[in-house]
């Protein structure tokens, strides 16, 4: 029961990395690999915040924006400074691993003992249940903190994918949207198309920020390593989200996004409750997302071949 | 009235493939007027059509709408004026986004876009009224994505984007030269139907003799970024096709005649 609390918790926290991969890869069609920087720089923000007595919110608040800057760094190195978007990425990704060494003046940075986001909930909760430690789901028992923590993560990110399906059919939302399929149609409607990717990637960023924010909260520390491959874990989400919902309008995309974010945690704590190793993670998960994106054209590749060779019986 | 001044523009300048694709075009177009722009290949029509859109900004000249100089505006900023139709029928809408919402966009052609819920039902229906005169069934299809289409219904939506807010300048690069026969036939109806009832000023850049001879008050005829030769008025409306295409006869014979002046003067100097 504590693995699966865990991977929805997680998964939930996840799910704001994987709604921001989403608008970046998937909306604005940029390739954005500032991820890896920006999530730690969510994590060391909100970090350094808390220890030194902070609340819960404002640390959010200040990594979702610190995320923001971060994507706006890349925009404008491959807006204004006509960089590729990977090196654009790239660039920043490397330079936010100094900063976040700065950010928290160290390789690592422990939350204990300091109040996060979950508190207010965990004491509600523990006020409901007579001062418990532990909650029964269902028969098993749940810390009253871990509860806590998933509900308001769940809370947190069913509001902020309520909030981007809302954007997105906005007349500006719109107008991002097709940015990413058609810059030289959104140009010619009147729509500088240089900002609107800018913007949609500090809002992808700031997404991703807060997702570090919440994801030191709940492990209990920040770690200038965290970001390490958290794009391709956003990418692998997102394909199985993919594959989860057929339809593609932007509802039910968020949706697959979210599911997917879940689902793939399971999986991962699935496999490692199996003896996979933790350290093959990385290239596991690398190799899915290999598989996810060669497979469906390899497919119709052999398929075709296959047509042709019996046309000739 | 747009007023074209003196506009030149150079690619690859100062290299082995520089290309004068403007030399200077002078060029007024009155309140109302429709204008054809033909030209053999690299004769830099496509050329003129992009310098006024903002594609590329040019090295020397001006352009002016109702006095306005816009030479300076970037693409984005001159849409405010400009509609604009491409070769390309696929160029001009979202694929994956559905009818509704492209035409959505194009309803704020050059304005501030908030965030106002985009497609209200009220808009909703304005869009399907305006498309049912269209006569493609396309009203019942307002929430498909646009990429189902055929290139012609895309580029008679296109079309109809482009004009919806009623441009001070209506561009049409080659528009209906990808398409199939009877499709192109059916945009071609549209364009003219459009820009008279709506008294629309535009510019079109055609390879079709054809059509520059039905649909335009006004032809240009280009050779190697220069404006060659006009029809206008009343010798626009007796132009036929095999007067055009004689006058890019004449062109062709003087440029041999250049050819072979050039090498008999080479033979004497060698």
């Amino acid at each position: 029961m504590t693995l699966v609390i865990g991977a929805f918790t997680i998964g939930f926290i996840l799910s704001l990395l994987s709604m921001g991969v989403w608008i970046s890869f998937r909306i604005m069609r940029f390739c954005d690999i500032t991820v890896d920087g920006s999530i730690t720089l969510g994590a060391s923000v909100a970090a350094v915040m808390l220890i030194h007595g902070g609340s819960p919110w404002p640390a959010t608040l200040a990594a979702t924006l610190a995320g923001g800057a971060a994507g706006f760094a890349t925009g404008v190195l491959h807006t204004r400074f006509k960089i590729q978007q990977l090196l654009a990425g790239i660039l920043v990704m490397t330079a936010l691993y100094s900063v976040n060494l700065r950010v928290m003046g160290r390789s690592n940075v422990p939350l204990s003992d300091v109040e996060n986001i979950a508190t207010p909930v965990a004491k509600l909760l523990a006020r409901g249940s007579g001062g418990a430690d532990s909650l029964s789901l269902l028969g098993w028992p749940v810390p009253v903190q871990d509860a806590a923590m998933l509900i308001t993560v769940l809370v947190l990110t069913a509001l902020v994918a309520l909030l981007i399906r809302f954007f997105l059919v906005t007349h500006l939302g719109t107008a991002l949207r097709a940015t990413g399929e058609n810059p030289q149609m959104v140009r010619a409607q009147g729509v500088n198309n240089q900002s609107m990717l800018v913007f949609g990637l500090v809002c992808s960023n700031a997404l991703i920020g807060m997702a570090g924010a919440l994801l030191a909260q709940y492990q209990g520390f920040a770690d200038v390593q965290m970001g390490i491959g958290m794009m391709v874990w956003g990418l692998a989400s997102i394909i199985i989200g993919e594959a989860l919902v057929a339809r593609c309008t932007p509802g039910f995309a968020l949706c697959g996004a979210i599911m997917g974010t879940i689902l793939f945690r399971l999986l991962v704590a699935i496999a490692l409750r199996w003896g996979l190793n933790p350290n093959d993670l990385k290239l596991v998960t690398a190799a899915f997302v290999f598989a996810a994106l060669v497979l469906p054209d390899g497919l119709k590749y052999f398929a075709r071949k296959r047509f042709k060779e019996g046309s000739h019986d | 009235m747009i007023s074209i001044r003196n506009l030149k523009k150079t690619f690859f300048p100062d290299t082995p493939n520089e290309v004068r694709a403007l030399r200077g075009i002078d060029l007024d177009i009155p309140d109302g007027c429709f204008t054809a722009v033909i030209g053999s290949n690299g004769s830099g029509k496509s050329t003129l059509l992009n310098a006024v859109a903002g594609t590329f900004f040019p090295d020397q000249g001006k352009v002016l709408i109702d006095g306005q100089d816009i030479t300076g505006w970037p693409e984005h900023r001159r849409a405010r004026l400009i509609g604009r139709v491409f070769q390309n029928p696929f160029a001009g809408t979202a694929a994956d986004m559905t009818i509704a919402e492209n035409i959505v966009m194009a309803m704020r052609r050059g304005c501030r876009r908030g965030l106002g819920l985009a497609l209200r039902p009220s808009v909703r229906d304005a869009i399907a009224d305006r498309i049912r005169s269209l006569n493609m069934g396309l009203e019942d299809r307002l929430g498909n994505p646009i990429g189902t289409l055929s290139g012609g219904q895309r580029q008679a939506l296109t079309l109809l984007m482009a004009t919806w807010l009623r441009p001070r300048l209506l561009l049409l690069d080659e528009h209906t030269a990808a398409l199939d026969p009877k499709s192109a036939a059916q945009v071609a109806e549209l364009t003219l139907d459009i820009i008279r009832r709506e008294k629309l000023t535009a510019l079109m850049v055609t390879h079709s003799m054809q059509q520059a001879v039905q649909l335009p008050d006004h032809i240009i005829m280009m050779h190697k970024g220069q404006i060659v030769r006009q029809f206008g008025g009343q010798e626009k409306a007796r132009v036929r096709v095999p007067d055009l295409l004689s006058a890019f006869d004449q062109l062709r014979r003087r440029e041999q005649l250049d050819e072979t002046v050039a090498d008999i003067i080479r033979s004497q100097y060698r």
